[in-house]
């Protein structure tokens, strides 16, 4: 199975060509540039050395989230435009779960992005060689209560963060289980890993209805379900008119 | 010579994700526009990240619909068209982002438009555009002239120096505790009332062709606080039918006096408040008496708010003129034409 992933959900930015489990080619950029810009000629130049034409391609990955807004929208628009298109497989990926992959042991893997005023988007996964599962679902958690949740499971942990430091007197200070972390050479997500997950999942997405997983509703939204509780008629928010 | 050229065109930069495909410029084979009205409702106004999030629930089922409905597979297409601004930036990003991945899969040139040429080409389904000719823009963004000596030349000659008309129709709503989006409820409740406040026509005789709207829109509020602190009811007929009069009296005095000054074959009227009936009357009217070889257009009424049709249009007349963007296209919410008030001279 021939592969394409990508992930433009936070600053980095990677895309993969896959043959199954073998990689091809992989171009990765950790600039803080403009996605916009960069993916579609990024994903051309690495079709290019993995000597393969877009519409050999079988499956597409892509990382869904969490992340920036603007970055998951330009790599799930692309992703499902493709898919659509090149009438291929659709895969999402979690963008925490890709980073899964790259603690060096098996165990608990903690990945996780800063989502300012104390406040992360986590998940927490179980590795086992090639294989992820997922422990805690992931979500928009403030690191205190993550750490909670982690005390809770009484096991050593490995986090997978590029901003750990920002919060490591507080795992000092709160954790009770041995913890390790990536460091700077193992925080960096990277389409390898994220083709190799996707190539892994049997679940397929549909082009149509493929969103992002923001793991956060809009503030404009949590307000007005807190002053509307019992109106929820999802399906008339957009109608086609033509 | 009768090349013929099919343009799939996507049009994404507020609330509403559509895609068409159009034939030669000015044959709409299929337009498929979802909406989010009804969304926004809810917050009084187009909440910028939700309509992201809409755009993307809507993408890939509109171009697959668009190309269903016009019965053309993607192999007959010659090339794709794409707003990537003005607008919101992360609405235009889901429209460029489908763009470029569907026109790279496909081979095929990718066409930027810009979200006003769209609209003032919307009048191509009516009739072909004459040159040089001038375009009334009114939205909920814009309130401007756009001077057009040739084709896909285009100079702004003057605009609203503070909020788009639009977007007072959208504010003095607000007031009159309308639902958004408000202009068409006031143009309906402005027909049954009188124009008997006589509030302000701002610059409407100064001798440029720019607008302002923001004295007309203090002018109205403070004329229903008034009421309300001495507990006096007042028309919403009337109040609407006062607060139409001053807008449409200042456009189209500005717009007369530059037909006056400009040696123009055609008037072309577009944008969401094109659609607006007192608007289109009046400039009828008054342009129907004082000018006999101008030739006046009107962006078609199921047209004039934002769609993919008229990002066709302008794609055509784009690819014609060599206008084409690579894969590196991003989106431009602040672009804009061209200020050239001294074009006229
Ligand atoms: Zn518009």
């Amino acid at each position: 199975m021939k592969i394409l992933a990508m992930d433009t959900s936070n600053v980095t930015l990677s895309v993969a060509v896959l043959d199954s489990e073998q990689l091809l080619a992989m171009q990765t950029t950790n600039i803080k540039r403009n996605h916009s810009k960069q993916l579609m000629p990024i994903i051309s130049q690495t079709l290019a050395e993995a000597g393969m034409a877009l519409n050999e391609i079988d499956r597409i990955v892509v990382a869904k989230g969490p992340g920036s807004y603007t970055g998951l929208r330009i790599a799930v628009t692309t992703a499902k435009t493709l898919a659509l298109t090149l009438n291929a497989e659709l895969v999402g990926v979690s963008s925490l779960e890709m980073l899964v992959p790259n603690a060096p042991q098996n165990g608990l893997v903690v990945p996780f992005f800063d989502a300012r005023n104390g406040n992360v988007f986590a998940g927490i996964y179980e590795k086992n060689g090639e294989q992820v599962v997922n422990v805690l679902a992931d979500q928009h958690i403030s690191f205190e209560k993550l750490l909670a949740k982690i005390n809770e499971l009484g096991r050593p942990v490995y986090f997978v963060s590029s901003q750990f430091e920002q919060f490591q007197t507080m795992v000092e200070n709160t954790l009770v289980v041995v913890a390790e972390h990536s460091g700077k050479l193992n925080s960096l997500p990277n389409a390898h890993a994220l083709g190799i997950l996707g190539l892994q999942k049997t679940e397929l997405e549909n082009v149509y209805t493929f969103v992002p997983a923001y793991l956060r509703v809009t503030e404009a939204e949590r307000n007005w379900k807190e002053k509307h509780p019992n109106d929820e008629n999802k399906e008339s928010y957009v109608r086609q008119i033509n | 010579m009768d090349q013929t050229s099919l343009i799939l065109a996507i049009e994404s930069s507020c609330d509403e994700t559509s895609v068409a495909v159009i034939k030669n410029g000015d044959i709409i084979l299929s337009n498929i526009i979802a909406t989010q009205i009804n969304s926004h409702q809810r917050f009084g106004g187009v909440v910028p990240e939700v309509a992201s999030r809409h755009h993307i629930e809507q993408i890939t089922i509109c171009i697959e619909q668009a190309l269903k409905q016009a019965e053309v597979r993607k192999e007959d297409l010659d090339a794709v068209a794409v707003t990537y601004g003005p607008g919101l930036v992360g609405a235009l990003l889901v429209g460029v982002s489908a763009a470029k991945a569907f026109a790279f899969a496909n081979e095929l040139p990718l066409i930027p438009v810009n979200h006003m040429i769209g609209h003032i080409y919307a009048a191509r389904f009516v009739k072909p555009i004459v040159f040089p000719a001038l375009a009334l823009l009114v939205s909920g963004g814009h309130t401007e002239l756009v001077y057009m000596p040739t084709e896909n030349e285009f100079k702004i000659i003057g605009e609203t120096r503070d909020d788009a008309a639009g977007e007072a129709y959208d504010k003095v709503g607000r007031v009159m505790g309308l639902k958004y989006p408000a202009g068409k409820a006031i143009d309906e409740l402005a027909h049954q009332g009188e124009d008997i406040f006589k509030f302000p026509r701002a610059m409407e005789h100064e001798d440029n062709f720019d607008f302002s709207f923001s004295g007309l829109k203090s002018a109205f509020i403070n004329t229903v606080h008034h009421a309300d602190q001495i507990n006096e009811e007042l028309s919403k007929k009337d109040l609407a039918a006062s607060f139409q009069q001053s807008v449409v009296d200042v456009i189209t005095a500005k717009t007369v006096r530059a037909c006056e000054q400009l040696e123009i074959k055609q008037l072309i009227l577009a944008g969401g408040v094109a659609a607006n009936r007192g608007l289109r009357d009046t400039l009828d009217k008054e342009l129907g008496e004082k000018f006999n070889h101008l030739d006046f257009v009107k962006a078609p009424l199921d047209l004039c708010g934002d769609n993919g049709a008229m990002i066709g249009a302008a794609g055509e007349m784009l690819m014609r003129h060599q206008v084409f963007a690579d894969m590196t296209l991003n989106a431009d919410p602040s672009l804009e034409f061209d200020w050239e008030p001294e074009a006229i001279k």
